[in-house]
């Protein structure tokens, strides 16, 4: 089993409604699964959500969450992918002391492509975007020189596999109407 | 158009969606509801209950009688708390209903206002959909929303919270009955090509084994499950909750599947090449451990909650969809065969189980009276036109056992979540919905008997007025061992005797009857036991039937927890 785990990348399309984000965490509990992030925004379809969750689990148990997200009525479509099927970034942020301030941070910074945004005269804040391990390579080298605050995204995706989401809309759509006529079909049946 | 109060467009609502009862209890948070329903008693008859959780039991029962959804009102905070167990039942059983219950004014909302819960929060995990509506001109579309959502796919229960301030401000009424939600599909279209290869599968099936759920039921299957059985000619196992989806005394039935089911459907499950689950969800309690079920067979899964496919047993192929259209593709499709060879198998096991624990069971020379002594009794006077509820516990597994079931939707238990204290408000919402059946409903005088236990019963006694209000004729057998029997069975098996806590030390339920105006009788004797069974039946009004039993019977046979179905032990040890 242990051996099987891998990390996921869930991608969920919702409706806009109060209480979603709460259902879909439920799934993740009920199954004793953690959440190593998540992020939600409105998609590229004015009143849909897309919420993007990491987890690591195995295949079989991804499928089974996965299929208990769509079952949510208000949930439009549920996605998972593995590592190579994602283009994902994060964006973090280093609040860091200026008191031990020397030369070979400026290289750093340098070397990570960071990209200042604020100096004081007690600290600099400083942003990355990379990849998770990128993000948390830097944090370990800007460790001694004091951080004072981290703040991260966790991770936003997109996929390189699937279709539009206009075509899936409309897919659904379909399928919702079909089902109101099978649904006839069996009051008379 | 005139306008109308938010409370005024539930009820009418519920009148567009054609319901004429609901169950429920007052309170102030609904105390506008209760007042428009004062309104329109001609039109909608409210049921009292003594307890929300009980209101909630007695919809559902209500709901699966009659087939429709089943409406509960409860006040907020305590009234909506005390109904979460009934939620969490009718939903695990995929019952469709609408609890209805009010919240404080949406001003409030997140105060800890007076009788605050957040209701809508706390039936997140446990219905299949919940909303909280804070203005009146919501109700209406929302009210179509949660029927369509109850009643429609997998049923089950919609929680509907309604702010106080919701119901008593004027809104326009426009309804539209079942609407097209683009995120819910609760109907696939299943492909041709599913459908031949499940064709194939069976074709060529030599030792196939049909499972009948409650999902039978639910989609109002049982004509084309019955066509698809005779003509398959494969002999079939049914799920607790799929009892009566086919007659008991079916030539194709082997019996009930799972922990204490039939020794012949369990042992030989090990032994097919085709299992052919309809409707079912393989619950625990029917695989056993589930490394060790079904290991010959292949498994061929027709079933309309997608989530459930592959959920416990992994599907070789499945139908994703609705049954009775699935198997209006797929019967057409199938050969017409017999299995004798393989049918045959089943009446050994059958003989051994008949031998050695049955005829036991019911025609025992023990001194004590039997449980299964009752239910026969009961099954044989009625000949199958009954309505049966149980609670749960050694007497629901028994009555599921020794009654022969003859009409779909003809027997009502709490078989997912166990709830004791299920049996006497089911029996009561079942009575009630007779009350208002057509005259052309076959069920509409069946007796409705409840077996129920010592403790069961004592979890929602109280009913016992709402029976009186109602003057509904509920038949009901106490099997009292005065122990939590089932728990005591296991401590009998597992924990070396060592009965903790499962000695009960009881009323006398006559006399709480009679507190009651019912009547009642206690039986202690075997040889009283057919003639009371006999007058309670007969009896024109509500009977309470107390029947003394063996406290140390056994249900068996027995698939002990982390046993495979086929390590079915037939006989106890001692
Ligand atoms: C609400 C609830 N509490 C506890 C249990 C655990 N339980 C299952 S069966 C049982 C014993 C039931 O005793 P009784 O009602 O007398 O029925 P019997 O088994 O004796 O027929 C208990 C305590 C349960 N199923 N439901
Ligand atoms: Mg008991």
């Amino acid at each position: 089993m242990e051996e099987n785990i891998k990390q996921y990348t869930v991608v969920v399309f919702t409706e806009d409604k109060v209480g979603l984000l709460n259902r879909i965490t439920i799934v993740f509990t009920r199954r004793h699964l953690n959440i190593d992030s998540l992020t939600t925004s409105e998609s590229e379809i004015k009143g849909i959500f897309r919420y993007t969750i990491v987890t690591k689990t195995t295949p079989e148990m991804m499928k089974k969450a996965a299929d208990q997200i769509e079952k949510l009525t208000e949930v439009l479509r549920a996605f998972y992918y593995e590592a190579q099927d994602v283009v994902s970034q994060e964006l973090a942020l280093y609040k860091i002391s200026t008191a031990n301030l020397s030369t070979p941070m400026e290289g750093l910074i340098r070397d990570f492509n960071v990209r200042i945004l604020d100096i004081e005269k007690e600290f600099i804040i400083v942003e990355k975007t990379g990849s998770r391990k990128e993000v948390l390579r830097l944090f370990e080298q800007l460790k001694p020189y004091g951080i004072l605050q981290f703040a991260c995204t966790g991770q936003v995706a997109v996929t390189k596999p699937m279709k539009e989401l206009e075509t899936y809309l409309q897919e659904l759509n379909k399928a919702a109407q079909k089902s109101n006529e099978i649904r006839s079909w069996k009051l008379k049946n | 158009m005139e306008k109308i109060s938010g409370a005024d467009a539930v009820l009418l609502s519920l009148i567009e969606e054609g319901q004429d009862t609901v169950f429920g209890y007052p309170g102030g948070a609904v105390i506008p509801l209760y007042d428009s329903l004062y309104g329109k008693r001609d039109k909608i008859h409210h049921i009292l209950a003594r307890h929300e959780q009980a209101a909630v039991h007695e919809a559902q029962a209500y709901a699966q009688v009659t087939g429709k959804p089943g409406v509960c009102i409860v006040t907020s905070g305590p009234g909506a708390t005390n109904a979460i167990t009934g939620i969490a039942n009718a939903n695990m059983d995929s019952v469709p209903l609408i609890v209805i219950t009010g919240q404080v004014g949406s001003a409030f909302l997140g105060t800890d206002a007076f009788q605050e819960t957040d209701v809508f929060g706390l039936s997140m995990p446990i219905a299949k959909w919940s909303a909280q509506i804070t203005r009146a001109e919501d109700i209406a579309e929302t009210m179509a929303k949660a029927f369509y959502i109850a009643v429609s796919g997998r049923p089950g229960v919609v929680v509907l919270e309604i702010t106080k301030n919701a119901l008593t401000s004027k809104t326009d009424f426009v309804y539209k009955k079942a609407p097209v939600i683009r995120s819910y599909v609760p109907y696939p279209e299943i492909p041709g090509e599913v459908i031949d290869k499940a064709a194939e599968m069976i074709n060529a099936a030599e030792k196939p084994l049909i499972l009948l759920g409650h999902g039978v039921l639910i989609a109002r299957a049982e004509k084309a499950v019955k066509e698809f059985v005779e003509k398959s000619g494969i002999p079939f196992g049914t799920t607790l909750m799929g009892l009566s989806a086919l007659p008991s005394d079916h030539p194709l039935n082997v019996g009930m599947l799972g922990m204490h089911g039939s020794y012949a459907s369990n042992m030989l499950t090990n032994q097919a090449d085709l299992i052919i689950a309809i409707g079912m969800r393989f619950s625990d309690r029917v695989t056993g451990k589930t490394s060790g079920y079904g290991t010959k067979a292949k498994i061929l899964h027709i079933e309309i909650d997608k989530s459930e496919i592959g959920k416990i047993v992994s599907a070789d192929l499945s139908v994703h969809g609705d049954l009775k259209s699935a198997l209006s593709y797929l019967t057409p499709r199938i050969e017409k065969k017999t299995y004798n060879r393989w049918r045959k198998e089943f009446d050994k096991f059958y003989q051994m189980e008949l031998e050695q624990v049955i005829r036991k069971d019911i025609q025992s020379k023990k001194p004590l009276i039997q449980m299964g002594e009752a239910v026969d009794i009961v099954s044989k006077k009625t000949a199958g036109n009954a309505i049966v509820v149980t609670d749960v516990g050694q007497n629901q597994m028994v009555a599921a056992r020794y009654y022969k079931f003859k009409h779909p939707d003809t027997f009502l238990t709490s078989g997912g979540l166990g709830t004791m204290g299920f049996g006497l408000p089911a029996a009561v919402g079942a009575a009630v919905a007779q009350k208002f059946m057509p005259e052309d409903n076959i069920m509409k005088n069946f007796p409705v008997v409840l077996f129920t236990g010592d403790g069961g019963f004592q979890m929602n006694e109280q009913e016992l007025g709402t029976i009186i209000q109602e003057k509904v004729p509920v038949k009901m057998i106490i099997l009292n061992n005065s122990v939590l029997g089932m728990v005591r069975q296991w401590q009998n098996m597992f924990n070396g005797k060592r009965y903790s806590e499962t000695d009960l030390v009881n009323p006398d339920f006559v006399c709480l009857a009679k507190a009651y105006g019912i009547k009642a009788k206690k039986v202690e004797y075997r040889d009283d036991l057919e003639s009371s069974i006999e007058e309670m039946l007969n009896f024109d009004g509500p009977y309470l039937l107390e029947i003394m039993v063996d406290k140390d019977m056994k249900v068996m046979p027995f698939i002990a927890p982390g046993s495979t179905v086929d390590e079915m032990k037939l006989v106890s040890n001692d």
